[in-house]
């Protein structure tokens, strides 16, 4: 139907053959465009291209020793961490072992002191009873003098001979007590 | 598409005028071959440089090429802005869904500015046959489409001789797996096929494609001018149904535009790309 709507003129050349001018106007513009697309887009694209790539590669990069350092410096914040609790715990150990160290040797001073005391109070009253025995020695001595004077009914006032008696007569006692305490025993 | 039922139906009134052109009756002009042969311009006669206006316009449609594509990469920004990243997806496009899907990287890489004009030519030369004032196809002359499909021609027979003439030409002329004796029948046929039927194919579908176009635009648009200025009347409203027509096939023609210049870089591509195989 197209056909017949289409004029077919008779000096119309055949669309299927190429004259000379077509293929020049043809050739021409292919050439250009060709040149300008290899000599100039193409590689202007490749070059941008190529700077975008290292860019992203770069931006990478940048992110990743970021992520790196951050890694690193987190690692380095736990192991400071970690120091410093185990210089605590050091430190509290040390602590404890010196308490314990403080205590055993106020532990001792006490015991000392207290040894101390007992030792003196002891020597105190071992003195005092010394004391008391010498001074009831000489006592008993005149008292058993004067009883024995009034009952004799003569003074002995003969001091030698008394003296003599007295003693005797504690040796006798002591004697005495020295053998019913190992009687006793 | 181009005896598209609806539209026949739409011109069916305008054959009355065209076929039996009454010597009352006014008579339809409709388009013609010679719309593809308009008067010289510039040295007229002259067998090799005469200049009509399809001629002028491929000038003018190169000029437009660099202007753009120039400009475009002139300055290429890393973050590209509107401009520079329209141009950018467009040659993004051949690169890496024509050639280096086909061909790889590396062989891609030889054949990218070939391959890239061939597209932004044939899509250019294409548009411009529904640019209003226009309305001619730079590729609707033959010249252009045989330029193209010789290039491409000598393309891939080339990229074929050279990295490696026996194996190219034994799958070319005798595919392998073929019985012996039918190489008789095949290896005419495939010689026929690679060497001659291969570029004139890519010559016809584009030339064809745009001439069809243009002839089918001219027809609407001109039956709508004749039915509301020569008739008028009641035949205005057969106009309204041309000027939809026209209308829909210029839209439909953007789309044939856009997708002639792919299936021409496309096919080029696979040429080579079968050139370049070591085994089909």
């Amino acid at each position: 139907m197209l056909a017949e709507l289409i004029i077919a003129a008779d000096e119309a050349p055949n669309p299927l053959l190429p004259a000379w001018y077509d293929i020049v106007y043809s050739l021409i513009p292919f050439i250009l465009v060709l040149l300008l697309f290899w000599r100039v887009v193409l590689p202007r694209m490749q070059k941008m291209l190529d700077e975008r790539a290292a860019l992203i590669e770069g931006g990478i990069e940048k992110a990743e020793s970021a992520q790196a350092e951050a890694k690193a410096a987190l690692e380095e914040y736990n192991k400071l961490l970690a120091e410093a609790r185990a210089e605590a715990a050091t430190i509290r150990e040390k602590a404890r072992a010196e308490g314990g160290v403080i205590l055993a040797e106020l532990k001792e001073q006490a015991q000392a002191e207290a040894a101390r005391v007992t030792a003196t109070a002891q020597q105190q009253i071992e003195a005092e009873r010394q004391a008391a025995l010498v001074s009831l020695r000489a006592e008993v001595g005149t008292l058993a003098l004067d009883l024995a004077s009034g009952v004799i009914g003569e003074s002995l006032t003969d001091d030698k001979r008394a003296t003599s008696l007295v003693d005797r007569f504690l040796a006798d006692l002591e004697s005495d007590s020295t053998a019913t305490t190992k009687a006793a025993k | 598409m181009l005896e598209t039922p609806l539209s026949a139906v739409a011109l069916i009134p305008i054959l009355a005028f065209a076929t039996a052109p009454a010597t009352d009756a006014p008579e339809f002009k409709g388009p013609s071959i010679l719309d593809f042969f308009p008067p010289a311009i510039f040295f007229e006669g002259n067998e090799f440089f005469e200049m009509n206006r399809i001629m002028l316009l491929r000038l003018v449609i190169v000029a437009l090429i660099f202007l753009l594509f120039w400009l475009g990469t002139r300055k290429m920004q890393l973050v590209p802005g509107r401009f520079q990243g329209t141009i950018e997806l467009g040659l993004e496009f051949v690169r890496k869904s024509i050639v280096e899907d086909l061909l790889g990287q590396k062989d891609g890489k030889r054949f990218l500015p070939l391959i890239t004009t061939m597209f932004f030519l044939v899509l250019f030369m294409n548009l411009t046959g529904i640019v209003p004032g226009i309305n001619i196809a730079g590729t609707s002359v033959i010249g252009l489409p045989l330029v193209l499909a010789v290039a491409a021609y000598i393309a891939f027979v080339w990229a074929g001789l050279r990295k490696h003439p026996w194996t190219f030409l034994r799958n070319a002329l005798f595919p392998p797996g073929v019985p012996w004796p039918l190489y008789i029948i095949v290896t005419p046929i495939e010689f026929i096929s690679m060497f001659v039927l291969r570029p004139v194919t890519l010559t016809l579908r584009l030339l064809m494609n745009m001439i069809v176009g243009h002839l089918l635009l001219v027809l609407f648009f001109s039956a709508t001018a004749f039915f509301m200025v020569e008739l008028g009347g009641w035949w205005i409203a057969a106009s309204a149904v041309t000027l939809a027509f026209g209308t829909a096939f210029t839209f439909f023609e953007i789309l044939v535009s856009v997708l002639q210049a792919y299936v021409f870089a496309l096919l080029t591509t696979v040429y080579i790309q079968l050139a370049l195989a070591d085994e089909h």
